[in-house]
């Protein structure tokens, strides 16, 4: 009960939030959230380094950005569009990358993440280096004007929220479980009949569309779309996100995406220094902290109280 | 001979794919090394090639060192620079997933090229070539400098190959890529053989970072992008395959410098094309047959 | 025949673990000089962790090993081999990347007293004959023969040798006992895993019973002739 009354805390807070900061970066954390539990589902429930994650995101956001403009799509179709083009790219990409495991997948996905970010480089649509600039918020179901921060704060804040109520289902269910088994153990998941090939695919996909929702969201939260969307950079720092957050926790990636969007707005006025931090911090993390700060505060939690049944699994 | 397409141009293109080339097999070999001994695939490469660069660069701005000096020295400093990488980010992580060494790798990637951009900014920096001029084969002007670094490259490459393949030390190493613990159990010091070879395969960077210096500008990110070329080539070539790296580096560059001939737009993509074939084709890479170094 | 009282090799409270789950259990015994001690039990008695304990090949172990008078439980396996240990793994890891003969001349030597590649391929001719051919090309029987061989370059005296006669033709066991034997004249100490009993018993000096990575028992061998019916149980055949 107390994880209601949590939650529901929390959704006030997050509603009242934009009285108190600006909506922007606000909006930014929320389409990075999305972003970090779409790249959670593939590392820390599949077991799947996707190196270039960030290739679903950025071409959302062109396509998103494109519809927009160009035919002044409404902004659920736009965010439709988006997620299912990057759903169908992470089926595409899924079947190429997983016929290898492990570390070259990470390779494989980054490298074809470069390969999309040269087509779209020679793209006619997405304005080259220059990228695409001003892209409009149309209406809301054809009707309501969303198009000031305070309106599309609730805009996004709504797909937020659906969409990690989204990734929460996925992970609970019967497909998440088996997931789960085949980052722990392959081998003994396909000794069961089952065929881990095709669930990667589909977690692929899945995960693919969350980022495309995020990266279309971010087009139109940001009103502009560029190379920056699709490249390695992009794709780093969900990484980061999610291993400082907590790999394989639910909130952790969440939180993760709130810390360093925060800390990048802090340091963008010192240069590369946000860059260095972030391999500092990365580099930390995977050498002394690897549960994340979710990770290891609800081990710190476990630690200091207790309860009996944990006992047991945790020695 | 092609309708429309001078010889001048394709054999410059010819050349230039195989200097590129150079680059991806020297960087490529270095990287299957490393992997093959110790599993790491060492996301660093391309920032360690460029401090090789950079060093080259330095020595010569700085102290007055010539390229025939830097081509000595900037890959000692770079191979030291790898040991202290392996001691103080791989060695704690060395039992882990070997995920995690991919993205400490990485992480080191972010602060070498944060720093060294925050130091001497994102614009290329210039180094003259050392051996200035070239000569006229009658089909092609052919400059010196390049010739230079397809020989010197070539010659590093199978010098490489053939200790690994036909020397003692490669027996040590190829066997410690199979079984370390039997090899330590012989007595020799394979956590130091780790370090060294992890050492000789940054420094190979290193080198191929003071070739490339002359050539591209020195700039902090000529490393990253490519990096990614890199992975492609090894993803194509089979990891861990020494020959494979070094082939299919020179045949990639050959490939993309013919692309650019005959259908330029795909130039930069060629790559990823081969690769996605060469994935859907021969899942287990071109060269792979056996585990370990071939 | 063991004149020096002083064992060369002191195994107390050795415990070891693979990861989480643990294959010793406190193993006690001892080697002397020039002695040849076989360790047998059952499968997954932890023999083969015995020996890969002394030499470091296991996630962790507590314990002590001392070697001449030296503790080896903190050393790295490099150091222990360079104290004058060999170990010939039980699945005798031949290095199928190498030719025979990289294979037989790859251990260092260590100390004076090895064997010269010379005396090695004279010792063992078959595989002279295929010196050229890749590590993974030969039969059984030659690999035993060659993973026993290499280990006699680095000048250890002092040999733990891990079922050498398992899955092996009877001739072929037979020609390795030989090699065992001459080895034992020759001054070496070895210690010994062993299944096969009719082996066993005609080479060794001692018995060590090994059980649920304990030591439950020493033999000599007029106890193994004497009480062969106990002695199968043991080894559970
Ligand atoms: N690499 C390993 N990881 C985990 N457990 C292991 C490993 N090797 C051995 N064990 C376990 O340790 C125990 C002892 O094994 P060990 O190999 O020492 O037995 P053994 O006496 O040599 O048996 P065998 O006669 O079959 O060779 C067994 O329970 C085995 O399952
Ligand atoms: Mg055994």
């Amino acid at each position: 009960m107390t994880r209601t009354l949590w939650l529901g805390l929390l959704l006030v807070a997050l509603i009242a939030a934009p009285l108190a900061i600006y909506p922007v970066l606000l909006m930014s954390i929320l389409c990075f959230v999305i972003f970090a539990s779409s790249f959670n589902l593939l590392l820390g429930y599949a077991g799947l380094l996707c190196f270039g994650h960030a290739m679903f995101f950025g071409t959302a956001a062109y396509v998103a950005g494109y519809l927009l403009k160009t035919y002044g799509v409404s902004v659920e179709v736009a965010l439709i569009a988006g997620t299912l083009l990057s759903a169908a790219m992470g089926y595409v990409v899924g079947i190429i990358s997983v016929r290898r495991s492990g570390i070259q997948f990470a390779m494989i996905t980054l490298a074809i993440s470069q390969f999309v970010y040269f087509l779209l480089l020679q793209a006619e649509f997405t304005g080259g280096e220059d990228g695409m600039q001003r892209i409009p918020r149309s209406t809301l179901f054809g009707i309501f004007d969303v198009s000031d921060h305070m309106a599309f704060y609730y805009v996004t804040l709504t797909v937020a929220v659906l969409a990690v109520a989204f990734f929460y289902r996925v992970v609970h269910s019967p497909f998440g479980e088996i997931l789960r088994a085949i980052r722990d153990n392959e081998p003994r998941v396909e000794s069961l009949g089952f065929r881990p090939e095709r669930y990667k695919i589909l977690a692929m996909t899945l995960s693919a569309g969350l980022a495309g929702l995020a990266g279309a969201l971010k087009a139109m939260v940001f009103q502009f779309a560029t190379l920056t969307d699709v490249s390695w950079p992009i794709s780093a720092e969900v990484i980061l996100m999610t291993l400082l957050g907590g790999l394989g926790t639910l909130t952790g990636p969440m939180l993760g995406a709130g810390i360093v969007i925060l800390m990048n707005d802090e340091l963008a006025q010192f240069g590369e220094w946000a860059l260095i931090a972030q391999g500092v911090i990365l580099l930390l993390v995977i050498i002394f902290f690897r549960r994340g700060v979710v990770g290891e505060l609800s081990a710190l939690w476990r630690r200091l109280r207790p309860s009996p049944d944990q006992n047991q699994d945790r020695g | 001979m092609f309708d429309g397409i001078s010889t001048q141009l394709l054999f410059g293109q010819v050349l230039i794919g195989l200097i590129n080339g150079s680059f991806y097999a020297m960087l490529s070999l270095g990287l299957a090394i490393i992997f093959g001994l110790m599993s790491v695939v060492n996301f660093a490469h391309g920032a360690q090639y460029m401090l090789g660069a950079f060093i080259a660069w330095g020595l010569l701005n700085y102290l007055g060192v010539p390229y025939w000096g830097a081509l000595f020295i900037a890959p000692v400093v770079v191979g030291a620079f790898g040991l202290v990488m392996e001691r103080l980010i791989l060695r704690p992580i060395q039992n882990l997933d070997h995920l995690y060494s991919l993205l400490a790798t990485f992480a080191a990637v972010l602060i070498i090229e944060g720093l060294v951009r925050q130091e001497f900014g994102s614009t290329g920096l210039p180094y003259n070539s050392p051996l200035p001029g070239g000569v006229n084969l009658g089909f092609m002007f052919m400059p010196w400098y390049r010739l230079w670094v397809v020989v010197f490259s070539i010659v590093v490459c199978f010098g490489t190959y053939i200790l690994i393949e036909h020397t003692k030390l490669g027996a040590y190493l190829r066997a410690a890529n199979e079984r370390p613990e039997i090899v330590e159990s012989f007595g020799i010091n394979v956590p130091r053989m780790i370090s060294l070879t992890y050492a000789f395969g940054v420094g190979l960077a290193g080198l191929g970072g003071v070739l490339a210096a002359p050539i591209y500008q020195v700039s902090p990110s000529m490393g990253s992008n490519l990096m990614i070329v890199i992975f492609a080539v090894v993803v194509i070539g089979g990891m861990g395959s020494i020959l494979g790296a070094i082939l299919t580096g020179y045949l990639i560059g050959i490939v993309e410098g013919l692309t650019k001939v005959f259908y330029p737009e795909a130039a930069n993509l060629v790559i990823f094309v081969i690769m996605i074939f060469a994935l859907i084709l021969r899942p287990n890479g071109l060269f792979s047959g056996k585990e370990g170094y071939k | 025949m063991p004149s020096d009282p002083q064992p060369i090799l002191k195994v107390e409270n050795l415990e070891a673990w693979y990861g989480e789950s643990k294959a010793l259990h406190g193993m006690n015994f001892d080697v002397r000089e020039g002695e040849l001690v076989t360790l047998i039990g059952r499968n997954g008695a932890g023999k083969t962790s015995t020996l890969r304990s002394i030499m470091g090949i296991v996630g962790n172990r507590t314990g002590s090993i001392q070697f001449r008078g030296k503790e080896l439980i903190r050393k790295r396996t490099y150091q222990i081999a360079q104290e004058g240990i060999a170990y010939c793994p039980e699945e005798r890891a031949i290095f199928a990347s190498l030719s025979v003969a990289e294979n037989m001349t790859l251990p260092p030597v260590l100390r004076p007293g090895g064997l010269s590649d010379k005396d090695l391929f004279e010792a063992f001719p078959n595989l002279h004959a295929r010196r050229k051919s890749g590590g993974s090309k030969l039969s059984g029987g030659e690999q035993q023969m060659l993973a026993i061989a290499r280990i006699l370059r680095t000048g250890s005296r002092f040999i733990l040798l891990d079922e050498p006669s398992e899955g092996l033709a009877p001739v072929i066991v037979k020609q390795i006992g030989t090699q065992i034997l001459r080895l034992k004249e020759q001054g070496f100490t070895i210690v010994l895993v062993e299944q096969n009993l009719q082996f066993a018993r005609l080479v060794a000096d001692r018995h060590v019973v090994v059980e649920n990575g304990q030591v439950v028992d020493t033999l000599t061998p007029e106890d193994l002739s004497a009480d062969l019916d106990r002695v199968k149980t043991y080894l559970g055949v």
